[in-house]
């Protein structure tokens, strides 16, 4: 049975001519190797253990941070892991997709695919204009045999009841999609030309769709921007918090137009039970568009993007923005307004972090860092904690302190963080750190005579805005591989011969790839060209 | 929120009922699959139509299934044409319950999903459930085909284990989706990536018997005596093969659909995202075990193993990478 299967296996490769495994020697010299290597590369056997060298190698990059996805992880992961961490630095761990290790085994496969498609494709090309070929001597061997007496005999004569036979077959033929061709004593006849057509389009789409993978990287952009309620977007470079553009997009031209967010609501769930209580139900993000002088109200939700001006805005986040209202000892109002404060991931209650910077301050400045939760509760060790992400409870817990807030000195500054490195924290009457706890609508002093006030919440959304100008055709590629592959694995390639000699009929299939029916096609096709098909040709079932 | 429990509760009281009946109908099918009693060919034949393409019409007898020993191949011969031989009435019975089980497995879903309002794929549990029913309905559809019911054995326990995971270490209840998966593409892409998982399942069943079968050709192990009763190896791969280019097809389509969504939601159609990866590797995966079958120098034997480190990446992308990988698909509802 095992050599069996090998004989097939011989025969497919036969079929497909260009992946002869290369048993051949190497020739001597450059020229030679480079021949040799191209075979190699283009036989089925390398292309194949290419592709488990792929997956093998794609899977390193959903084990360790990736920068592409999470630069904060994999900084932390650096700098946890020491000289282990560099190493695997040095060696891409963590930008998988974009190494060369990665990237040299997914060209070497487009190489070999394309040195694969080529011959094929012209191999095919020759294959779709010929005829059929004629029937082979022993018809018997074919793995689809029928053999019957022909029961038309109220022709005048054999021969032409032979060649009236050979008519209704040919008809028969034609009609099952069969191209045919007729012969003197056969017809032979091969249909499912589109198997190989699909088979080409799959592999053609697919370097396409790599092809175009990597080059909508090049000219797209894409940029992130957090939006407070009543805040309006302009797209232009300095509106943005991150801008990542392709290597060759053009940031100067960036579409015009603007984004005004009018409001944003969200509901979490206060019924269901267990591990579903608290979690999000609906994120809605109402915002004005105006591009080209119209303006347009849209509702933006996650799974519902809104297009303008060739760009995609995706709402990708949100989160609660209190306003606070900071005086300083001269009662002179010196900060207020929403502070973006950011949720931690991993808290259904909204838990948010954030800091208020006051570099205006008389005397020193100033800087809070806290902790804002929407539903404030006591948890059993007496934490305070958000136990719903609605705001039931409004709650602003924070520190403050007083000295150098480093805005001037030019470095990059989170807006996010403060570094208290050169400031002193404020300590109340007893000598205590301070703490400042309010609930909306509170005020409290500060010890320099200046006054902290919760005013209210706003909500704020991030969004992603991103172009992508090669989109339609990775579309277009993506329906043409699966199309393609549809053709390829289930349109039967088949030959089939009729042959007749002195009402001695028989039919016979060859299958060409995978064919299931082969054997069904013979017989059905025997059926219909004879009444009464032979007794012993029909023995097994 | 406007979750109508009662439905749930019933959801759940069905899904043990079907259990139940799983549990009855593995048993059923295992005295069918390791019961001594010997196939009959007529039985046989309907399993092993098919044969390799060009093996040469002489030594069509020897390809073709033989469920009996070699020896009894003359009586074999005779019996089929005179039709029904004793009927296996372990898998009769097995099937029957199978069908009523995957009815009680059905009003499961629907009601789970009528409780809710919503298509039942928002977590995990939901998943399985689905899952494992479309396994069953699949396994039966193919059985109008060609009869498969060796492999009763295995789907009756593999959807029994799986819902045990299902109403234990997968339980969630009922609730809302939440807004990343509430679009009208869950209803696109789910249904098909469950449709593969299902295909991907019963072709790695088949490669399994495949190679336990073809041990029992060559060497005829006592321990595999039962298999002397299955279709030849060639022909469970053939099936198998079939069977898993179907699942590929769905998977490819899986896949683009995701991307397309992750398009309309993340505002890119591919991050690489630990989900995204693994999707991927399992696509690589069977498109290798696709080219295999046509390269020389890989034997039947070794082209199912492909085939089974195939479902293998299916399986741990389902598990693992749901539950304890970081990632923008964070659905498994587990919290
Ligand atoms: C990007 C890498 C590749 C992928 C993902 C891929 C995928 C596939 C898939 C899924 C099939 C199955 C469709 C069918 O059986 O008709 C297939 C078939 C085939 N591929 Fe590829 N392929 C790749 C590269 C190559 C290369 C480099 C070659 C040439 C060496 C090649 C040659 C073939 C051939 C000859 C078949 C037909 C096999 C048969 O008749 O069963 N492929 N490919």
């Amino acid at each position: 049975m095992a050599k069996k299967t090998a004989d097939k296996k011989a025969d497919n490769s036969k079929q497909v001519g260009s992946h002869k495994s290369g048993v051949t020697q190497p020739q001597l010299g450059f020229i030679g190797m480079c021949r040799w290597a191209w075979r190699q590369l283009t036989t089925m056997r390398v292309a194949l253990i290419l592709l488990l060298v792929l997956a093998l190698a794609a899977i390193p990059g959903s084990l360790l941070p990736q920068r592409i996805q999470d630069p904060g992880r994999v900084t932390t992961f650096l700098d946890a892991n020491g000289a282990w961490g560099q190493f695997l630095d040095t060696i891409q761990m963590f930008d998988v997709y974009s190494s060369i290790w990665f990237s040299a085994i997914y060209l070497l496969l487009m190489i070999s695919l394309i040195g694969c498609v080529i011959p094929r494709s012209a191999q095919h090309w020759k294959a779709m204009r010929s005829a059929p070929p004629k029937a082979p001597r022993r018809l018997g061997r074919m793995p689809g045999y029928e053999a019957f007496t022909s029961a038309t005999g109220s022709a005048e004569s054999r021969e032409a009841a032979d060649q009236d036979f050979l008519d209704t077959a040919q008809a028969r033929l034609k009609k099952l999609g069969y191209r045919t061709v007729r012969h003197d004593d056969h017809v032979a006849a091969e249909r499912g030309y589109l198997r190989e057509t699909g088979n080409l389009v799959f592999h053609i789409a697919l370097l396409v769709a790599t092809l175009t993978m990597a080059i909508g990287s090049l000219f797209g952009y894409e940029g992130q921007r957090i939006l407070v309620e009543g805040e309006t977007f302009t797209n232009s470079l300095v509106a943005y918090d991150s801008f990542e553009p392709g290597s060759y997009y053009d940031a100067n031209n960036l579409p015009d137009f603007r984004l005004k967010l009018d409001s944003f609501e969200s509901t979490f769930d206060d019924q269901a039970p267990g591990s579903q209580f608290g979690q999000p139900r609906t994120f809605d993000a109402k915002v004005t568009a105006t591009a080209d002088g119209k303006s347009e109200k849209h509702t933006l939700r996650v799974n519902e993007p809104v297009r303008v001006g060739g760009t995609g805005v995706y709402l990708t986040g949100n989160g609660y923005a209190p306003e606070v209202t900071v005086k300083d000892a001269k009662g002179q109002a010196v900060q207020s307004g929403p502070q973006v404060f950011i949720p931690d991931g991993g808290d259904p209650g909204y838990t948010s972090e954030g800091v208020i910077k006051v570099p205006d301050a008389a005397g020193t400045q100033m800087g809070f860092v806290g902790v804002f939760l929407p539903t404030a509760t006591q948890n059993e060790n007496g934490e305070l904690v958000s136990s719903f992400a609605e705001l039931r409870n409004p709650y602003l817990v924070m520190s403050g302190y007083t000295g150098d807030l480093g805005l001037d000195d030019g470095t990059p500054q989170s807006v996010y963080t403060i570094d208290a490195e050169n400031m002193t924290e404020m300590t109340d009457a007893t000598g205590n750190p301070l703490l400042i706890q309010l609930a909306e609508g509170e005020t409290q002093k500060l010890p320099d005579g200046g006054s902290v006030t919760f005013d209210g919440v706003k909500r704020y959304i991030a969004v992603d805005i991103s172009q992508d100008p090669t989109q339609g055709l990775m579309l277009v590629s993506a329906i043409a591989v699966l199309l393609g592959l549809g053709l390829s694995l289930f349109i039967p390639r088949r030959r089939m011969w009729v042959r007749i000699k002195d009402g001695k009929a028989e039919v016979a299939a060859l299958a060409r790839g995978e064919d299931q029916l082969v054997e069904r096609a013979a017989k059905d096709l025997a059926k219909d060209l004879a009444e009464e098909p032979d007794e012993d040709s029909d023995q097994r079932k | 929120m406007d979750v109508n429990t009662d439905l749930a509760m019933w959801s759940n009281q069905l899904i043990i009922s079907a259990m139940v009946v799983y549990a009855v109908a593995m048993i059923f099918y295992a005295f069918d699959l390791f019961g001594g009693r010997e196939l009959k060919q007529s039985e046989a034949g309907a399993t092993s139509a098919a044969k390799p393409s060009n093996v040469r019409r002489t030594n069509r007898k020897a390809t073709t299934a033989l469920l009996d020993p070699p020896q009894t191949d003359v009586s074999a011969e005779i019996s089929a044409g005179t039709g029904k031989e004793k009927p296996r009435r372990g898998a009769r019975i097995g099937t029957s319950l199978l069908v009523l089980a995957a009815l009680l497995h059905v009003a499961a879903v629907l009601t789970r999903a009528l409780s809710v309002m919503r298509v039942p794929w928002g977590n995990m549990m939901e998943y399985v459930l689905t899952a494992t029913v479309i396994t069953v309905i699949v396994f039966l559809i193919v059985n109008v085909k060609k009869d498969i019911r060796y492999l009763g054995t295995i789907v009756a326990g593999g959807v029994l284990l799986c819902l045990g995971l299902a109403i234990t270490v997968f339980y969630t209840p009922a609730a809302k989706l939440i807004p990343a998966l509430d679009s009208y593409w869950i209803a696109i892409h789910v249904p098909i990536a469950i449709l593969s998982t299902s295909l991907l399942y019963i072709s790695a069943i088949l490669a399994v018997f495949q190679i336990l079968k073809n041990s029992q050709e060559t060497k005829d192990p006592k321990w595999l005596r039962f298999m002397r009763r299955m279709p030849a190896s060639i022909d469970l791969e053939r099936f198998s093969y079939t069977i898993a280019a179907v699942g590929f097809i769905t998977w490819t389509f899986t896949l683009i659909a995701g991307a397309i969504w992750a398009e309309v939601a993340w505002s890119r159609y591919w991050g690489w995202d630990s989900k995204e990866i693994w999707t991927f590797v399992v696509w690589v995966i069977y498109a290798a075990y696709l080219h295999a079958r046509a390269t020389r120098g890989w034997g039947p034997t070794k082209v199912a193993v492909l085939n089974l480190i195939g479902i293998a990446t299916v399986i741990f992308n389902f598990t693992v990478v749901n539950m304890y990988f970081n990632g923008l698909h964070s659905y498994s509802g587990l919290g």
